[in-house]
C-alpha cells in the first residue's frame, strides 16, 4: 500500500489530458520526416530509437516537463544527429540552411508567400 | 524598419525543421506530399479505434483470440492493421488473475498501427518511471484499484517489441456485436490504465 504522502513526493501524472497530437506544424513535420527516411531505409527504427532514447535520458532531470515541446525537442536534436550520422545532410550545411531561411522571412513583406532565394535579396 | 515591410520569422526550432525539411527535399530524400500523407494518416485515420476492433473480434472469436495470443502481427494484419512501430507486436491478457500495463522505460514505443501516437503522459518521464517502480501506485491514480492476488506485470516497449493489452470482457456485454464491443473499448484500456466498463 503506497500512502498519500509518497504519492505526492513523486512527480505527478499528466492523466485526463488527451490533447491534439502535434501542438505545432514544425512537430508534424518532424515526424513525418523520420517516419519517411526510415521506411525509406536510410536508418533502421531500432536505429532510430537508440538516438531518441540518448537525447531523452540526456534530459532526464527535467521530470517535470511533459509537454509536446520538450518531446519534439528531443525529437529534433535525434533526428539531426542521426541525419548528420547517416551522412544525409551535414551539421553546417543545416545550420547554413536555417540562417538562409531566416534572411528569408526578414526580407519578406508580410503576408508574401516565403521563399528561400528571398535569402539574398529582397524580392520584387 | 515599418512592420509590413518583413515577416516575423518562426522560432529557432521551426526554422531548423524547415531547413531540414528543404535539404531533404533537394536532396530527394522525401517529398512534400509523402511527408503530408504520413501527417494526414497519423491525424485521421490510425488511432486506437484500430485496436479497439482488434479486441471486439478477439472477444467475439475464440479462434481469432489463440490467433492473436500466439502471434499477434499477422492477426491484427487479418484486419489491415501494420506498418511502423507494428512489426512485432504482442498482445498480452488480462484475466481475473493478471494486470498487464505497458510502458517504454527508455523512450516512447508504443504500437502506433493499433493505439496511434501515444498520449503525452506515456512519453513523459514520471510514467515511464513510475510504472515499473510501483505500478499499482500508477494504476491507482489512474482510478484502477488491483485487487490483492492480482498479479501486475508490467511490460517495457522495445523497439523491436511493441505490446498491446487485451482486456477482460465486461459482464454484461453477452448480447453485443463486434461495432457495439469495439465502442466500449479504450486506448487506455489497451495500454492497461483503466478497465473496460459496460456503460
Amino acid at each position: 500500500m503506497v500512502e498519500k504522502a509518497q504519492l505526492t513526493a513523486t512527480p505527478s501524472l499528466p492523466i485526463g489530458e488527451d490533447g491534439p497530437l502535434f501542438a505545432e506544424p514544425w512537430q508534424a513535420q518532424a515526424f513525418a520526416m523520420t517516419v519517411r527516411l526510415s521506411a525509406e531505409g536510410h536508418f533502421t527504427w531500432p536505429e532510430w530509437v537508440k538516438y531518441l532514447s540518448v537525447e531523452i535520458a540526456a534530459d532526464k532531470d527535467k521530470v517535470s516537463d511533459n509537454n509536446l515541446e520538450t518531446y519534439y525537442n528531443q525529437w529534433l536534436a535525434a533526428l539531426e544527429k542521426l541525419v548528420t550520422d547517416k551522412g544525409l545532410a551535414s551539421s553546417g550545411e543545416m545550420s547554413g540552411r536555417k540562417d538562409e531561411w531566416r534572411r528569408a522571412y526578414l526580407n519578406t513583406p508580410h503576408g508574401k508567400p516565403i521563399h528561400l532565394s528571398a535569402a539574398e535579396s529582397k524580392p520584387d | 524598419m515599418a512592420d509590413h515591410d518583413h515577416t516575423e520569422p518562426p522560432s529557432d526550432t521551426a526554422l531548423r525543421v524547415k531547413a531540414l525539411e528543404s535539404l531533404l527535399l533537394e536532396k530527394g530524400l522525401v517529398e512534400a506530399d509523402t511527408l503530408d500523407a504520413i501527417i494526414q494518416l497519423y491525424e485521421h485515420n490510425v488511432g486506437p479505434q484500430n485496436g479497439a476492433k482488434v479486441v471486439a473480434r478477439a472477444w467475439s472469436d475464440p479462434d481469432y483470440k489463440a490467433r492473436l495470443l500466439a502471434d499477434a502481427t499477422p492477426a491484427i494484419a487479418e484486419l489491415g492493421y501494420g506498418g511502423v512501430q507494428g512489426e512485432d507486436m504482442v498482445v498480452v491478457e488480462n484475466t481475473s488473475d493478471v494486470h498487464n500495463l505497458l510502458v517504454c522505460t527508455l523512450c516512447s514505443c508504443y504500437p502506433w498501427p493499433v493505439l496511434g501516437l501515444p498520449p503525452v503522459w506515456y512519453k513523459a518521464a514520471p510514467y515511464r518511471a513510475r510504472a515499473v517502480s510501483e505500478p499499482r501506485a500508477v494504476l491507482k491514480e489512474f482510478g484502477v484499484e488491483i485487487r490483492e492476488g492480482v498479479e501486475v506485470r508490467v511490460w517495457d516497449s522495445t523497439a523491436e517489441l511493441r505490446y498491446m493489452v487485451l482486456p477482460e470482457r465486461p459482464a454484461g456485454t453477452e448480447g453485443l456485436g463486434e461495432d457495439e464491443l469495439a465502442a466500449l473499448v479504450t486506448r487506455d484500456s489497451m495500454i492497461g490504465v483503466a478497465l473496460v466498463e459496460s456503460t
